[in-house]
């Protein structure tokens, strides 16, 4: 897994921390029982603060992510598919949401950006 | 023992200053920047933590008890202005301190200073300002502190050497069982490394706590001139007006205030200029 941290992109580092790991999460690079760098161990890499870390891990469990097992570590949890998909439907539902925000300013019209859609879908594979 | 270093309302008169109620605490394992303007009380502070200084009122507690002679044998300190002499060599100092402190460890020792570069021949008044902290930091770390307490560790220092300090102090907390707080007005450094703030002004308390929460908490404001009403002025901290515009501190519960105007998220830094201001000006 490999963490990027930009210092002038506004997006606090906790909150930059927190989504890398979750997306590694989410796309296998890191798999169910893997155990998350050390807190302390992270923090000294990155030349952060400790609790930096600690918040981006704290969040990660509440929304079930990942486990912490006191005194040996953070493990990435077991895939509950039904939660990913939801998280990932809030997610797209953001975008979408910004998307829509988009059109209507240019005065794109609700059929075009579904064209738009359907156009990516397929050329995406 | 959760927490390393507890300071409760300590205060102290001098004729021309007032240290009043100077209240927080740094848990175990993390490291506490200590900021404000020079004479704002940050080594007066410190002076009185270590009993270099004697407190008028209020307490110190370290590892829950008070500071007492075998308790420093356990804080390692680095002042701004050094304590070594300046016909000392650096070969010599070893001599004189592990005298002194019970957990000298010479291998320790040995290896800090060849990390740092220092050599055993050189006398103490030929180092340069950077080399002199380090040397400082050797002997702070050399003798198995459980707290380190830095007064400005990092001034007169370049970034390259400043970035070695900062890996070392990391280093240093790794196994979650000490503590530093460290003062300084380079606060790009402390943005980085903090864990919590407390920030002092003329001798009183701003505010102590998490470092993200006090990033959180403020934003900076920007507009042209004759945007603001009376009620939106009152809200800003060190408010700035000049020919084409304004810029201040607001605190994040009073953002929706000011909807529509620039607003960008401050550093540590804009944050202490802000305030310091806004308490001038009143």
């Amino acid at each position: 897994m490999q963490l990027i941290i930009s210092n002038t992109s506004g997006i606090p580092i906790y909150q930059q921390i927190k989504e890398q790991i979750r997306d590694a999460i989410l796309s296998g690079e890191l798999q169910e029982g893997q155990m998350l760098p050390s807190l302390r161990q992270l923090a000294k890499e990155l030349k952060i603060s400790v609790l930096t870390i600690t918040r981006a891990y704290t969040e990660l469990e509440q929304e079930g992510y990942v486990t912490n097992m006191q005194g040996k570590g953070c493990f990435v949890m077991a895939h509950n598919s039904q939660l990913v998909r939801e998280q990932l439907l809030c997610r797209i539902e953001e975008r979408i949401k910004e998307c829509i925000g988009l059109a209507k300013r240019g005065q794109i019209t609700q059929q075009e950006l579904l064209q738009i859609v359907t156009l990516l879908w397929e050329e995406i594979q | 023992m959760n927490n390393m270093l507890q300071v409760k309302g300590l205060g102290k008169n001098y004729p021309t200053f007032t240290l009043s109620d100077i209240t927080f605490t740094l848990p175990t394992g993390y490291v506490m920047g200590f900021i404000g303007q020079n004479g704002a009380g940050k080594t007066t502070t410190m002076k009185l933590i270590l009993q270099m200084v004697q407190k008028d009122s209020g307490e110190v507690l370290f590892m829950d008890n008070p500071v007492s002679a075998k308790s420093k044998q356990q804080i390692g300190v680095v002042f701004d202005s050094s304590f070594l002499l300046d016909d000392w060599k650096v070969k010599d100092i070893e001599g004189i301190f592990a005298g002194f402190y019970q957990g000298w460890d010479h291998a320790l020792y040995q290896n800090y200073l060849s990390r740092f570069g220092l050599e055993n021949t050189k006398k103490i008044k030929d180092l340069s300002r950077g080399m002199k902290t380090k040397m400082s930091l050797a002997v702070a770390l050399s003798y198995g502190a459980k707290l380190l307490i830095l007064d400005e560790p990092t001034s007169g220092l370049d970034p390259v050497a400043r970035d070695e300090i900062l890996e070392i102090l990391q280093e240093y907390i790794q196994d979650g069982t000490r503590s530093i707080l460290f003062s300084t007005h380079i606060t790009s450094d402390l943005e980085r490394i903090a864990d919590y703030i407390t920030f002092i002004n003329k001798g009183h308390m701003v505010y102590t706590g998490l470092k993200d929460e006090l990033l959180e908490s403020f934003y900076i404001i920007k507009g042209g001139n004759n945007a603001l009403s009376g009620g939106q002025r009152r809200k800003i901290i060190g408010l700035r007006e000049h020919s084409t515009g304004f810029d201040g501190l607001v605190h994040a519960q009073d953002k929706d205030a000011f909807a529509g105007m620039l607003m960008e998220k401050p550093s540590i830094q804009d944050i202490m200029v802000y305030i310091s201001k806004g308490e001038d000006a009143q």
